[in-house]
């Protein structure tokens, strides 16, 4: 079977995962940098080379509430959104967790006002990390369209029945064009088989009820821990779902990845597309002669702990780059990260939380270099640092000259 | 031209098969139950249920429920999304053979006036501008009920809630108007919408069965009488819903293509008939008659049926 291989940029990779999916219902609202993704679907909408409704909602909580609505009727549903747009869909993304719907979104990721800005960092999708989606996090375009297709196999299967979100990095890969290898329908056919739920659906022959009141705690308390089992067998449905996509399409995909990590005494964790530079830096300290390694976290929820232990095991020091900040603690995945070595009889001798990225900013070799230095210097001391913000003397500087242009320049107030 | 009905000239015309079940969790007398109730009856029980956050919301309660139809409960501010969520799938499974057409059902959003006047509302004017196929039923109870009774936009000017008390400022508690939630359905120029009135059950089961003829949104506002939370006794509620119609505070309409028709004209008893047998308005006549308020009431309803006749 064929594979097609072409130049395309993140968005329409999306749109072709979800075009490969086959989807059913596409409800849709606007916002940058994530618009190419429906604009698309809308066009192959309307000249039938994807056999899908596409609907323009009024908002992302009422495109929300209608994907999850869909997918509980028993459609194959795909939707996409970014920043505002996932925090105005939040009271949804649990309701539809709830629902146990298993639908896919694609969140292309871009910092949260205020200040407004149209780049990227994770505060948006990391704030759904406890909405009851699984959360993964795609580095490379191609790894777009591979992880759209594995979530609709995670999210349908019987153990798991639970939405997933796809999220990729605004600008970096949504505008940037990467080469795609578009696997043969027939593939994916045989990887992801036609939706035909039997545990959803409203039909005429067979009332059903779904998202009714509980009273008294103890029926929440079971419905939440399925939710949670669920969340987990989700650990081992992805590890299945890896193995046939790479037998069938030749590419695979972990939990999480690691890079050069074999004899690496120290390790840098990182996610999404800023991955690639954290890959390019470990050359160029491994050219230098340092023994160091990168664990890009593939998959955020369910938490791969098991996976992460296994990494880390044995290592100096670990170092983690949050792209994102939780004001007054810190990086959000280091507290995680933190959280899994603690019972660790060989948990690394020192953790270090670095902040970078936000809002798009560069991380330039330098700031991987004071990384990678401090990290070493940390290990050898066996006491972490941090939470650093990475920010350079240079852009120090501009920030001033800006903040000078911000004033009244005559009295310098 | 007068409104005629045509198929519901006599009570044994009714519908005897019941769809809403005794048993439920709301209050005692709850008008909007009872609305439902006899909505149902022409409705049937290939429906689907599409609920926002309010009272109704505890009708259906894990495991129980006392309709014979399907629910989903969404959120507040979006049950018409959802209704287009589960319609278009309704219909994208049917045209792809995956659902026998007999499997359809109707999509009825089931909201209080909360959320159909305010939280609501885009979702609402989304619905009704992407001519959604479905019903929107909503009990109107004129205050955010299953909270307590606070101030909502469907509060009647006069009416005292928890969030509008009778202060020394405000005296006579709310000092709104209540929003005209009719009227701005109609801008939307959607094919059906009336009023109803359980007391008038003719009325309400010949409305629902006209409704059926038409595609697209369809506007059932019905009034709810409401005991908890207006401070009467239940067994008060048919005699409260039967004056709100015979005083003219709830005109019994319908707007077919934008053009209303009223179906029952109303010879208007004082508003004071209808105001005197709530708790709600006792402010109003105890310790001392607020003339003005109760003036200003009654020159609304004058004012409103001014423009109907002309
Ligand atoms: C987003 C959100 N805010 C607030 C609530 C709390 N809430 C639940 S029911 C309700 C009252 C709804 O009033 P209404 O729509 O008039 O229906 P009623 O309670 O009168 O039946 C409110 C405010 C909620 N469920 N969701
Ligand atoms: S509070 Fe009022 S509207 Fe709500 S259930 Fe009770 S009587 Fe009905």
């Amino acid at each position: 079977m064929n594979q097609t291989n072409q130049m395309m940029t993140g968005n329409l990779a999306a749109a072709w995962g979800a075009r490969l999916a086959d989807v059913d219902y596409v409800p849709a609202f606007p916002i940058t940098p994530q618009t190419e993704i429906v604009e698309t679907l809308s066009k192959w909408c309307g000249t039938g080379a994807l056999n899908a409704r596409f609907v323009t909602m009024d908002s992302e909580h009422s495109m929300m509430t209608a994907a999850g609505a869909a997918a509980a009727t028993g459609a194959r549903v795909f939707t996409a959104t970014s920043s505002q747009g996932l925090l105005h869909a939040f009271e949804v993304l649990y309701t539809v967790a709830g629902w146990r719907v298993p639908l896919v979104l694609v969140n292309v990721s871009r910092a949260l006002a205020s200040p407004i800005t149209l780049e990227p960092d994770h505060n948006d999708v990391l704030a759904a990390r406890d909405s009851g989606f699984l959360q993964i996090h795609a580095e490379t375009c191609q790894e777009i369209v591979d992880s759209i297709l594995m979530a609709y196999r995670i999210a349908e299967d019987p153990r798991v029945c639970l939405p997933v979100m796809v999220n990729l990095d605004g600008f970096y890969l949504s505008f940037t064009r990467e080469p795609v290898i578009l696997p043969d329908p027939r593939m994916v056919q045989a990887f992801l088989p036609a939706y035909r739920p039997t545990h959803l659906g409203f039909k005429a022959s067979s009332p059903r009820a779904l998202g009714t009141a509980v009273l008294g705690g103890a029926t929440y308390s079971y419905f939440r821990h399925q939710n949670h089992l669920a969340s987990m067998n989700a650990l081992l449905v992805h590890e299945e779902a890896a193995v046939d996509f790479e037998r069938l399409c030749g590419r695979r995909y972990d939990l999480v990845e690691g890079y050069r990590l074999d004899d690496a005494e120290d390790v840098l964790i990182m996610t999404n597309a800023f991955a690639s530079k954290g890959k390019a830096a470990v050359d160029v300290a491994r050219a230098e002669g340092k023994r160091v390694g990168l664990l890009r976290l593939r998959v955020i929820r369910p938490w791969p702990a098991d996976a992460i232990r296994h990494a880390l095991q044995g290592r100096r020091a670990v170092a983690v780059l949050d792209q994102n900040l939780s004001p007054g603690q810190g990086g959000i995945l280091f507290q995680e990260i933190a959280a899994s070595l603690y019972h660790e009889a060989l948990r690394p001798r020192a953790l270090c939380s670095f902040i970078g990225g936000l809002g798009g900013k560069n991380l330039s070799e330098g700031e991987f270099r004071a990384i990678f230095e401090q990290t070493a210097e940390a290990g050898v001391r066996g006491k972490g640092i941090g939470p650093v913000l990475l920010y350079t003397e240079m852009e120090y500087r501009e920030m001033e000259q800006l903040q000078y242009l911000a004033h009244d320049l005559k009295t310098g107030k | 031209m007068a409104w005629e009905p045509h198929m519901f000239k006599e009570l044994h015309q009714i519908p005897r098969e019941e769809h809403v079940f005794p048993g439920t969790p709301l209050c005692a007398g709850c008008g909007g139950l009872e609305s439902l109730r006899l909505a149902s009856k022409v409705l049937g029980s290939h429906v689907v249920y599409v609920n926002a956050a309010g009272c109704f919301t505890n009708l259906a309660a894990f495991p129980f429920t006392p309709l014979d139809a399907s629910w989903l409960y969404t959120t507040m501010g979006s049950a018409p999304a959802g209704a287009q969520g589960v319609r278009d799938a309704l219909d994208v499974l049917i045209a792809k053979g995956r659902l026998p057409k007999e499997e359809d059902l109707k999509v009825v959003v089931l909201g209080g006036d909360g959320s159909t006047y305010d939280m609501a509302l885009s979702s609402t004017s989304g619905a009704i501008t992407r001519k959604l196929d479905f019903y929107y039923f909503c009990y109107d109870n004129e205050a955010y009920g299953n909270t307590g009774v606070q101030l909502s936009p469907a509060t009647p000017y006069g009416a005292r809630t928890s969030t509008s008390p009778c202060g020394v400022q405000h005296p006579a508690g709310t000092t709104q108007e209540k929003k005209d939630i009719f009227e701005i359905w109609r801008a939307h120029k959607p094919p059906y919408m009336a009023t109803v009135s359980p007391r008038f059950p003719l009325d309400l089961e010949e409305k629902f069965a006209r409704a059926e003829e038409y595609r697209g949104p369809k506007l059932f506002l019905a009034f709810a009488a409401c005991p908890t939370g207006w401070l009467f006794d239940p067994a008060y509620t048919p005699d409260v819903a039967r004056l709100a119609v015979e005083c003219g505070l709830w005109p019994l309409k319908e707007a077919i293509n934008g053009t209303v028709t009223h179906t029952y004209i109303p010879k208007r008893k004082p508003v004071e008939e209808y105001l005197k047998l709530q708790g709600r308005f006792r402010h109003l006549f105890e310790p001392t008659r607020q003339d003005e308020a109760i003036r200003h009431i009654q020159a609304r309803v004058d004012d409103y049926w001014k423009q109907v006749n002309g």
